[in-house]
């Protein structure tokens, strides 16, 4: 225990005040996000992802935004594991066929206002899976999306930019 | 070596006739009758070899039907055999009751090629979901990918378990946390699993199909999207596979700053996966702790070679991004760095009574279910099969510095958490003796594509454990097939068996200490 808290003291606050690299750019984003999320979704904005076909990078890029030092929740930003109380709904994936009931479904069992996010380059066209008989080329095809952010993968900072824009 | 060529010729004599346009020559490739086909398994088997790989092919461009081939391996050696049926009787012998891993292997041949595996016991589809059309086989040349399939009604048939207090627990395809889809299907009493089954392929995309309609070059993209967080090292197996069919020749440095990413990679994922371990135990702090350390190798990877992930920069003819003197003194920098606080943590994980009584003697997989099985990666290492391609099939630098393996026989979760802390403290010394020793030099030699009908082959060990990469030109020099086998085809079964006699909570982290990649096995 007593390495644990030590560890812990050592460690201290790693969360850097608003991401790194474009600071003055994200200071911005992410002040104006938590305004947003402020004044939209009175202070919580939580999020569905569904993985419809990616390669798993962007889900490791989703998973940075909650480490300790993107520490999405202090926007008030907030994954649910249950799409009833979800108010976006991220996609990653080309969206496959063999997604599309599930991802129809996850969409159908939220509340207003179902805002759809398509994340990654092939959650916008297809990237480089394109279109087949086992890919539908994009989130575009199967839902009404609100906002893509491209990258493959999109960079945490790209992930938050987004989720901003889309709520503003 | 050459004990499995030896094995092949002398039961099989000149029926086993060797393919000279197969690459590198030191995988020998035979073509076997269809009738002798199941002979050369059991000679495999009985020689104490591993399958694989098996896949199918439509070489209707030359004019001769489909081919059926396997790849088997034994220690260092790795072998090809296929034999060739004519498309009016698309028929093979199932080799599935001589090796467990052709089960999933032939049924997907079946779903996809439609090539009938003769005498296996499980007509379901895989990968291959109820409602397509039976006729449906996209991997066949004929089939035009362009083409929306209609949905058809269908049942999946599940193994499904009887008796008073036996109940079902359907979960997924859409899971709780950010994690790919897939369905697990638990038959269970009270707590306890009764049995598991595993029902893939929700992220299929026509990975396969997809590379014949790409150039060579841009092969090596699509590679590197099979299993994002393997990038690297599919990219890498790919090339190295058409590299083997054209002779090209790589300048050392190139194949230095290769290894430099694989281990990186591998540092990064493991570094990740261990602090999700301890998540899935309600042990948060270590999740927290080796996140830190994750996203700094990350930033650092975005910084010298431009990508967090180094996406794409393991191209065919060598790598697209050089390291500087600067890079290299960050890198031992920040290795120096990750190294102290990551020896810290570790004593944390080892010290902790709350986490050793989840973490051991659950989810094991034992040694004979891990040979049957014919695992790969940290997976078998943690089952007493001391596997690792980087120390049986090197390729500079790893044949001057070369990685310890770390075998353990408990096959738990403990026992694939320890092997790869193991592998991250390796991968430090590799990273350090890279950069010391890494040649001058240019980063890419020429590339030119393949001569037409050939094909060449390739096994890397990534994070996850061995890739293989099986790759043939058509007659016009194109590709015309692209086999990838990612360590998730075979490793995937084991969680069904390692999960046996464990309680339905322990799964998350029983999977998870698996970590086995949806996006790889499915395609």
């Amino acid at each position: 225990m007593l390495k644990i808290l030590h560890q812990i003291f050592r460690t201290g606050i790693v969360t850097e005040p608003l991401p790194a690299g474009v600071e003055e750019d994200i200071k911005v984003v992410g002040q104006e996000l938590e305004e947003a999320i402020r004044r939209c979704f009175h202070g919580s904005l939580t999020i569905r992802a569904v993985d419809a076909g990616s390669c798993n990078a962007c889900e490791l890029e989703l998973h940075a935004m909650n480490n300790p030092i993107y520490n999405c929740e202090r926007f008030g930003i907030h994954f649910t594991a249950s799409p009833r109380f979800a108010d976006m709904l991220l996609v990653t994936g080309p969206a496959t066929r063999n997604m599309e009931i599930a991802l129809k479904r996850t969409y159908n069992a939220m509340p207003p206002p179902k805002l759809v996010v398509a994340v990654g380059d092939c959650g916008c066209n297809g990237g480089i899976f394109g279109e087949g008989y086992a890919s539908l080329g994009g989130i575009g095809k199967i839902l009404r999306v609100d906002a893509y952010i491209k990258g493959c993968p999109p960079k945490p900072v790209d992930l938050l930019r987004g989720i901003l824009h889309v709520i503003s | 070596m050459d004990s499995l060529s030896n094995i092949i010729i002398t039961l099989l004599g000149t029926d086993a006739v060797r393919d000279e346009c197969h690459y590198p020559d030191t995988v020998p490739s035979f073509m076997v009758p269809r009738e002798r086909f199941i002979e050369a398994a059991r000679g495999m088997k009985k020689a104490g070899a591993r399958l694989v790989a098996e896949w199918a092919t439509d070489e209707g461009k030359y004019n001769r039907g489909f081919g059926i081939y396997t790849c088997y391996s034994l220690d260092s050696e790795y072998i090809i055999i296929n034999c060739r049926i004519p498309t009016d009787d698309p028929t093979f012998p199932s080799l599935t009751k001589k090796f467990v891993p052709a089960s999933r292997f032939e049924r997907q041949m079946r779903s996809l090629m439609g090539v009938i595996p003769v005498g296996h016991p499980d007509p379901r589809p895989w990968i291959k979901h109820e409602d397509w059309p039976e006729d449906a086989y996209p991997l066949r040349k004929d089939f035009d990918p362009s083409r929306p399939m209609p949905r058809v009604t269908g049942e999946y048939p599940w193994i499904r378990a009887e008796g008073e207090g036996v109940y079902e627990i359907a979960v997924g395809p859409v899971h709780a946390g950010i994690i790919e889809p897939g369905h697990f299907r638990f038959q269970a009493v009270g707590e306890d699993i009764l049995h598991l089954e595993e029902r893939l392929g929700y992220v299929h995309k026509g990975i396969e199909k997809r590379f014949e309609s790409l150039s060579w070059l841009d092969g090596a993209k699509l590679a590197g999207r099979v299993s994002g967080d393997t990038t690297v090292a599919h990219a890498l197996t790919y090339c190295r596979a058409l590299e083997a069919m054209t002779g090209c020749i790589l300048p050392e440095r190139a194949l230095w700053i290769r290894a430099l990413m694989l281990e990186r990679e591998r540092i990064a994922n493991h570094l990740g996966d261990i602090g999700a371990i301890c998540n899935d135990v309600a042990f948060a702090f270590l999740l927290y702790q080796f996140s830190i350390l994750r996203e700094t190798i990350l930033r650092t990877n975005d910084k010298l070679f431009g990508h967090r992930f180094i996406m794409d920069r393991v191209i065919p003819g060598g790598v697209s991004v050089d390291i500087t003197p600067e890079g290299k003194e960050e890198i031992l920098r920040e290795t120096d760095w990750i190294k102290k606080e990551f020896e810290r943590l570790v004593i944390i994980y080892d010290e902790n009574p709350s986490l050793e009584d989840r973490v051991r003697d659950a989810g094991v997989l034992s040694i004979e279910d891990a040979r049957e099985l014919g695992v790969v990666g940290f997976v078998a290492r943690a089952s007493g099969i001391g596997l690792d391609c980087r120390v049986q099939n090197p390729f500079p630098p790893y044949d001057r510095i070369i990685p310890k393996m770390t075998v353990l026989n408990s096959g738990d979760i403990h026992a694939r958490v320890w092997v790869r802390i193991e592998e991250i403290r390796e991968s430090f010394r590799i990273i350090c003796e890279i950069l010391e020793g890494i040649p001058e030099g240019k980063i890419s030699g020429v590339f030119d594509p393949p001569s037409k009908g050939c094909s060449g082959f390739a096994v890397v060990e990534g994070w996850r454990g061995e890739i293989v990469y099986w790759l043939q030109s058509e007659p016009n020099g194109e590709i015309n097939r692209c086999m990838v086998r990612d360590p998730s085809s075979v490793n995937w079964l084991a969680l069904e068996l390692a999960i046996h006699g464990n309680i339905v909570p322990d799964f998350p982290v029983c999977n998870k200490s698996f970590n086995q990649s949806y996006s790889g096995n499915d395609l």
